[in-house]
């Protein structure tokens, strides 16, 4: 499986299985993404879509089935979590930002202690990083002393600071005020743009139907129709969806 | 035949301004938990400290030279200097010693409470809730009669003088309480940090001492403080195990002026004072700490 090439599904997911306790909240999902596509994966709350990503790096076990990040099983005995993680960035809701830390430190903590880089080589990274999410002369303020939208915006540089392959959103705009979560957006489509694999958990339809490539509809643990936005969001097919879709356009 | 009862006009709940079933209960009076003793020594306005540190000397100036006996107050006067310097601050010496290890065994017991071997966690939980529950003077027997007075390591005799024992013996229940509030400081930082820290690709051990514990100091500072406070005030335990701190200081000053029994209130008052004060700021700044750490995380 280490013989993957580009051309392949960067993430791929084959039947799984996750359940808490008796509960169980993934009932078989399958999902190919490809170097440089943007994914939605929208649906009612509880169908299980945070865990989907969660599971992706491996935050979440899982019970069965594969998921496989360029070639490597995400789920097995043989997992080496560092090297996941440097292939996976992850942007949550609450943002979850070390509130001891400078915005700057945020950036620079993990590629520094983690992958023992040199301290003034990821210092002009960070920096690069805090001016490209537009958040240049915040460097050394504490998230405390940020908006909601400017602490999403250094999670998610923080996030690319370890220069992932993917990223994962977790539903990152859900905790911002209305004004603030514009700016969220257009960080992740510069994101899109630039050819950065994205797979967004989010409520924000209109974004969803902007920027992705493709559309997962999820419900119950099962993905009930998927296609590309256009198609998605007029030519829905199962009633749950079109019921969904009613709801939230 | 019907009568009409007549209402009593005695008893009318809307004036006395609330339904009384359904009041919720409110307990009175500061929370007995562990920061009762520093609450209420923080509670003291700071000028009753200062008005006895001017009384206490006027006192003895206004009785002396009126009468050729000495009055208590006077003799406690002239042995002042001794009981602080030769008592009390070997009761500061203890207490600093006893913390410094209590806190360094506390820090890592705590941990181990949070640790993921469920062995280790069971096995340092019986030594925190054994510590933390059993009377400190016990302890303080025990810890005299059961270790060696010398250790003997690689042919060096290290002498194992009885106070250094009572400071094993605070250190303990100290540790053990340390280890509690180490764990839960550390349970109480969100586990979303943890989550983020795991998703960055750090391991738990540097997750625990880079993100955890940093944030977590400013919370752990007011009860570290609070159990400094607590130890220092039982210090005077060692007294009974023959170490020369101030009660024993002040009971053989007393027997040295005759042991009269009107020696007592001043001579024991000077000691309790002098913990008093000594705890007074620290219970200040505990409490003031302990309130700005409290809403903010």
């Amino acid at each position: 499986m280490t013989n993957w090439t580009a051309d392949q599904p960067i993430v791929r997911l084959r039947d799984v299985h996750k359940s808490f306790g008796q509960v169980e909240v993934i009932r078989g999902i399958s999902m190919d993404v490809m170097r440089g596509e943007v994914i939605c994966i929208i649906g009612p709350s509880g169908s299980g879509k945070s865990t989907l990503i969660r599971c992706i790096n491996a935050l979440n076990d899982i019970q069965a089935g594969s998921i496989q990040v360029e070639g490597q099983e995400v789920h097995g005995p043989k997992l080496d979590k560092l090297a996941l993680r440097r292939k996976v960035g992850m942007v949550f809701q609450q943002y979850n930002l070390f509130p001891h830390k400078t915005a700057l430190q945020n950036v620079m903590m993990a590629p520094i202690k983690v992958l023992k880089e040199k301290p003034a080589e990821v210092e002009a990274r960070a920096r690069a990083l805090l001016k490209k999410v537009r958040l240049e002369g915040k460097e050394n303020q504490y998230p405390g002393e940020l908006s909601g939208g400017q602490q999403q915006r250094v999670a998610i540089a923080r996030s690319l600071a370890m220069q992932p392959d993917v990223m994962l959103f977790d539903e990152v705009t859900a905790a911002l005020d209305p004004e603030t979560v514009k700016e969220v957006l257009v960080t992740i489509k510069d994101l899109a743009a630039e050819g950065m694999t994205c797979i967004l958990v989010t409520h924000e339809m209109g974004f969803a139907r902007e920027v992705a490539d493709h559309i997962y509809f999820t419900d119950r643990g099962i993905i009930v129709e998927h296609g590309p936005p256009a198609e998605f969001f007029t030519q829905a097919r199962d009633p749950r969806t079109r019921a969904f879709l009613d709801q939230v356009l | 035949m019907a009568h009409k009862m007549p209402v009593p006009m005695s008893w009318n709940p809307v004036d006395k301004g609330a339904l009384p079933v359904l009041l919720p209960f409110t307990p009175r009076g500061p929370a007995y938990d562990d920061f009762f003793a520093t609450r209420w020594l923080a509670s003291i306005p700071a000028f009753w400290f200062l008005a006895l540190a001017t009384l206490f000397p006027a006192m003895v100036m206004a009785q002396a030279g009126t009468a050729a006996i000495r009055t208590p107050l006077e003799k406690l006067f002239q042995w002042m200097p001794f009981l602080f310097t030769q008592g009390f601050l070997f009761n500061v010496l203890i207490s600093v010693l006893a913390m410094a290890i209590g806190t360094a065994i506390g820090a890592f017991a705590g941990l181990a409470l949070i640790s993921r071997s469920r062995i280790l966690r069971g096995v340092i939980r019986v030594y925190v809730t054994f510590f933390r529950n059993v009377p400190w003077l016990v302890l303080l027997f025990i810890v005299l009669l059961s270790f060696p007075f010398q250790l003997r390591i690689f042919g060096t005799v290290i002498p194992f003088p009885g106070w250094f024992k009572t400071v094993i013996g605070l250190a303990l229940p100290v540790s053990a309480n340390i280890a509690e509030v180490v764990r839960g400081a550390v349970q109480s930082v969100p586990t979303a940090q943890w989550e983020a820290a795991e998703s960055l690709g750090f391991t738990r051990r540097q997750t625990i001492w880079q993100i955890i514990l940093p944030q977590c100091f400013k919370r752990m500072l007011p009860p570290w403080m609070n159990w400094y406070a607590i130890l220092t005030m039982s210090t005077p335990l060692c007294s009974l195990l023959g170490v020369g701190e101030i009660i024993s200081l002040t009971r053989q000053a007393m027997e040295a002026e005759g042991n009269q029994p009107e020696l007592l209130i001043p001579f024991y008052g000077f000691a309790l004072l002098l913990f008093l004060a000594y705890c007074y700021p620290i219970a200040r700044l505990t409490m003031r700490l302990e309130r700005r750490f409290a809403v903010k995380n």
